[in-house]
């Protein structure tokens, strides 16, 4: 009766894992094999087993319309970048002051920057370029009044691309930094 | 009972089938795309009893051997050759094999199965070992590649990986799936499903975890992940950016990047997050941290202008410059024994894994591919697994460590990419 409710969990494991997320695993279980040579007895603990989790993510909603009226330019949230540069460009100026301006006129909304890059090179090393256009829009906030304890900027390198194309044009639009208020992060 | 658990079992299976249809297609697939330049002749002779078994173990101890570039398979026909029979030695080597092994599969009682193999050198015609193992009847894919991994050890005096596992990330459409999967990709499972990127996976050194990042947070935090169980701790969380997790070789702490303090710098911390403390300091980007075991921290800097690889003693100290060829060479993994490193370095607008002599300073660049990242050794320092691109798609690649055994592992829908090579299993 033992073996059969331990041979049912068992395969309820299995069957679950299969019906979540786990491909197929060829009739192949994971219990580790003994070793009667070297006299090795099975430990109890199962080390090949892999148990599947869901990491949920955070989707929420802003409490100010303004940000998300198309007719206010507080709804555009994008500073794009040139190739291998961290500089804001004077286009995107007029932008960063009024999210300044928003800022300070409400203390106690939070922004979540995100600086990406494009694909080419090294994930990481591109998650630390990111940062610096995350930064870059950052400094220029605070340089314009916003407090430090608002702003957090982090990088999503080249994982968050807003166009998947090995081109150009793809690629400068993912050369950017992304202001997020709360409620959006 | 028995008829509740039939009900049970009928009931999940009906639910289950089209998920598992659809879940076939996740599956990795292998193929070699390269082989060594001289390949020892061998013959695994099929075992007495086998054909018990759901799948025969010794097509996994074929495939393992002819996959890692360094055997030549010789057929000896489909009659088994027992572990105890005295071994037709004329007739292996009539087939020209060097050397060849045996065995047999006999019930041991509860339904599990006892292997007995043995293995001789046909020209000297003496035996080179033997082993036993018990297993149940569906762990023939696990004994298969340990007894592989007995040969591979007896015939080249290095321990085999065919018993390792590896990490990757899998991309099908939104969904990323951080999946382990045995080194030859069989028998995938999913330890992490996201709707937010995952990279940088780094296997602790006894095996039962993963240090990872995930962006399900809206930026990158270190998760530390027991594969076994499910859990998960934060390692880093703090303002700014985690990411790059690197163990250290007695698995208590871990090398990683923060931005807390301004750029990209080294830090290392507990395990379980606490303890930070800084490892270097630069006025550029430092990042991708790995540990040698003789007591080095390898990383990524651009302090000098261009990303180039630099070394720090782990226990602190000043850094030196690792590499001087080219204007970008990125993503450092030192071997297991410390001499050489692998990296990417990009040649012409091409980033290819680069293998570094750290005794001669000679550079051989191992790959012939365009978009290659995250290079890692297997535990034995024989092969380096890599992400690249084939026809647009992410793949998983492996190339000897002198260039000449290659191998591919893809899915047949989706991208592959971030693979980390897990240690030697410690059962």
């Amino acid at each position: 009766m033992k073996y059969i409710r331990v041979a049912l969990s068992l395969i309820t494991v299995g069957l679950l894992a299969a019906c979540t997320s786990s491909p197929p695993t060829d009739g192949q279980s994971a219990v580790a094999v003994e070793d009667r040579s070297s006299g090795a007895a099975s430990s109890g603990v199962d080390n090949s087993r892999v148990v599947p989790v869901d990491a949920g993510s955070a989707d929420g909603k802003s409490a100010y319309p303004e940000l998300k009226d198309p007719k206010s330019v507080l709804s555009k949230r994008s500073v794009l970048f040139d190739y291998d540069s961290y500089v804001i460009k004077d286009q995107y100026r007029s932008l960063v002051e009024a999210h300044a301006k928003f800022l300070t006129s409400h203390p106690n909304v939070k922004m979540l920057i995100q600086g990406n890059t494009d694909e080419r090179g090294s994930r990481e090393y591109n998650l630390a370029l990111g940062q610096k256009r995350a930064d870059a829009v950052k400094k220029a906030l605070t340089l314009l009044g916003v407090s430090e304890g608002q702003l957090e900027s982090v990088s999503l390198g080249e994982e968050k691309p807003s166009c998947g194309d090995a081109s150009e044009s793809c690629w400068s639009a993912n050369r950017r930094g992304d202001m997020l208020y709360s409620g959006e992060f | 009972m028995t008829q509740r658990i039939l009900t049970f079992l009928r009931s999940t299976a009906t639910v289950c089938a089209l998920a598992l249809a659809s879940l076939a297609q996740a599956q990795l697939s292998i193929e070699i795309t390269g082989a060594g330049a001289n390949r020892m002749p061998v013959a695994i002779a099929s075992f007495e009893g086998e054909n018990a078994l759901p799948r025969a173990v010794t097509d996994v101890v074929r495939a393992d051997l002819e996959r890692s570039g360094l055997f030549k398979m010789v057929e000896l026909g489909p009659s088994p050759m027992g572990a105890d029979a005295p071994p037709d030695f004329g007739r292996v080597r009539s087939r020209g094999a060097d050397a060849f092994a045996v065995g047999t599969v006999a019930p041991s009682g509860s339904g599990r199965y006892q292997v007995q193999f043995r293995l001789f050198d046909a020209a000297k015609q003496v035996s080179l070992g033997s082993q036993a193992m018990v297993m149940a009847p569906n762990q023939y894919r696990t004994t298969g590649h340990r007894i592989a991994d007995f040969i591979y050890e007896k015939l080249t005096g290095e321990p085999g990986v065919f018993s390792t596992r590896i990490a990757y990330v899998l991309k099908s459409g939104p969904r990323y799936e951080l999946q382990i999967a045995d080194a030859d990709g069989s028998n995938a499972q999913t330890a992490l499903a996201s709707k937010e990127p995952i990279i940088s996976p780094a296997w602790s050194p006894d095996g039962t975890r993963l240090a990872y990042v995930s962006f399900e947070a809206k930026k990158p935090v270190v998760y530390v992940h027991s594969l076994a169980t499910g859990q998960r701790n934060v390692a880093a969380n703090f303002k700014g950016s985690n990411s790059a997790p690197a163990w250290s070789p007695d698995g208590r702490r871990l090398a990683v990047v923060l931005t807390k303090d301004g750029q990209s710098q080294l830090y290392s911390v507990n395990a379980d997050g606490s303890g930070v403390q800084r490892l270097a300091s630069s006025s550029g980007i430092d990042t991708e941290p790995a540990w040698s075991t003789d007591g080095w921290i390898y990383f990524t800097s651009d302090r000098g202008g261009s990303p180039q690889i630099y070394r720090v003693p782990a226990g602190g100290g000043d850094a030196q410059r690792v590499s001087f060829e080219g204007g970008y060479n990125v993503s450092p993994r030192p071997s297991p024994d410390g001499k050489s490193l692998v990296y990417v370095s990009r040649n012409g607008g091409r980033f290819q894994v680069t293998m570094l002599d750290l005794g001669s300073r000679q550079t051989q660049i191992l790959t012939d591919s365009a978009k290659d990242e995250s290079p890692s050794f297997a535990p034995n320092g024989r092969m380096v697994l890599y992400a690249t691109e084939v026809g647009g798609r992410g793949v998983l690649a492996a190339v000897s460590s002198d260039g000449r055994v290659k191998q591919r592992l893809s899915v047949q829908s989706g991208d592959v990419r971030e693979p980390a090579w897990g240690p030697q299993p410690r059962n």
